[in-house]
């Protein structure tokens, strides 16, 4: 079983909900998908080790070959390749590894190189409850994906796994939600939350995902997400309310559900719940 | 010596344009005679490294110096290759740019001054 907990923007309690859905399950894993800020771990405080990296193939030219016709730089489409009259420039960090340029090179110039763009860390103890599991994008890098592929591969298939997406409904969320089984996204109700959450929505239909919706900061008498969502028939999962002790917990770096333990039974109730309904589908 | 610009418009009373990527045209003067013909930037059509694709379009024109209002360090790597010096603080008509350069109001970078564009 794997959920995804995703928003259409950050700063909404993603990384909150994921931690504390996560310890409020036995024997999950966490796995932290937000490879440009992975904060996870901000809350959990576990000791990591590094157990692999990502990488990608970029051109490398042979100027031996090379005749300065400017193929190569007209077929990509991210300008990562410069032609100069007598200098071809790549630019590995713009490079999406599509290979069309070797293809499209009439002098056999290019072939291609591994480059290290991520390292992979999992928590160094392994009884750790829950096992955390995090990639970093190097500094300097762009592309997300490729790190959160090589993340996802070591993800143990039969615990249930937690997964932190990053913001946004771009391609690095899309490749985060890739083969989950729910998405749970995290709004405030607010219209710039529900300007977001709309766009979240709509991204994990087409991906034809089940979704739940959570609403943190939530206000007695507010129901600007309830009233969307009745209309789109999504699940109100859970409300997180404006509460000072989970906002000084939160202030201190420890998640809310092992100072309130009301809490824990809430979100492993709220786990059950997502667990039957994929029974019954 | 012949300067490029970045510009707004196609003469040299058209306003310059701070950005160089996304510019929409070169003003390429002669600074001797003044005379000077106008070149679509090819930057704002790229889905990302708009600097890049506009600094490749320059190499090949044997520009001296380029004046513009700040660079990213794609687009300074590619001309620096080609000997292109750049110059950065320009304000005002394109025709006034050339006076500052002339007078030794710009900055000459060594380095860029904007940060990576991802794309
Ligand atoms: S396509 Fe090949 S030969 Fe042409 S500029 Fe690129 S590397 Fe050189
Ligand atoms: S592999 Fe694709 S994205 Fe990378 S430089 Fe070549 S054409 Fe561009």
């Amino acid at each position: 079983m794997k959920i995804a907990i995703a928003s259409g923007k950050g700063g909404t309690g993603k990384t909150t909900v994921a931690v504390n859905l996560a310890l409020s399950i036995p024997n999950s894993q966490l796995v932290d998908c937000d490879v440009e800020e992975p904060n996870c771990n901000l809350f959990l405080n576990k000791e990591l080790e590094p157990i692999a990296s990502s990488k990608i193939t970029v051109p490398n030219i042979d100027e031996e070959l090379c005749t300065y016709c400017g193929k190569c730089s007209q077929m990509c489409r991210f300008n990562a390749i410069a032609t100069l009259p007598e200098k071809v420039i790549i630019f590995p960090t713009l490079c999406h590894s599509c290979g069309g340029c070797i293809l499209d090179c009439p002098e056999h110039a290019i072939s291609g190189r591994e480059k290290c763009t991520g390292i992979i860390s999992r928590s160094a103890d392994m009884e750790d409850h829950p096992r955390l599991y995090e990639g970093v994008l190097n500094i300097g890098e762009s592309m997300a994906s490729p790190v959160i592929k090589e993340l996802k591969r070591w993800i143990e298939p039969d615990a249930v796994t937690i997964i932190d997406s990053p913001p946004g409904t771009g391609c690095p969320v899309m490749t985060t939600l890739e083969d989950t089984d729910h998405c749970i996204l995290v709004t405030e109700p607010t219209p710039f939350g529900l300007h977001d959450l709309r766009l979240a929505v709509e991204m994990v239909k087409i991906m034809n995902i089940p979704v739940g919706v959570i609403i943190n900061r939530s206000e007695e008498g507010n129901l600007i997400i309830e009233e969307y969502c009745d209309k789109e028939n999504i699940d109100v999962l859970m409300r997180i309310p404006l509460n000072k002790r989970i906002a000084e917990l939160y202030s201190q770096g420890i998640p809310f559900v092992e100072e309130m333990p009301e809490w824990k039974e809430r979100f492993s109730d709220l786990f059950e719940k997502i667990v039957n309904e994929k029974v019954l589908a | 010596m012949k300067i490029c610009i970045t510009s707004r418009g196609t003469d040299l009373f058209s306003q310059c344009d701070p950005r160089f990527g996304r510019c929409p045209y070169f003003v390429i003067v002669d600074d001797d005679t003044m005379k000077y013909e106008a070149l679509e930037n090819p930057g704002p059509l790229a889905e990302g490294g708009a600097g890049i694709k506009a600094a490749q379009a320059l190499t090949a024109l044997g520009i001296d110096a380029l004046l513009t209002g700040k660079m990213g360090p794609n687009a300074f790597s590619v001309l620096n290759a080609a000997g292109i010096k750049v110059f950065t603080g320009i304000y005002g008509a394109v025709e006034d740019t050339v006076s500052q350069y002339r007078q030794g109001q710009l900055d000459l970078i060594e380095d860029a001054t904007t940060s990576a564009q991802h794309g």
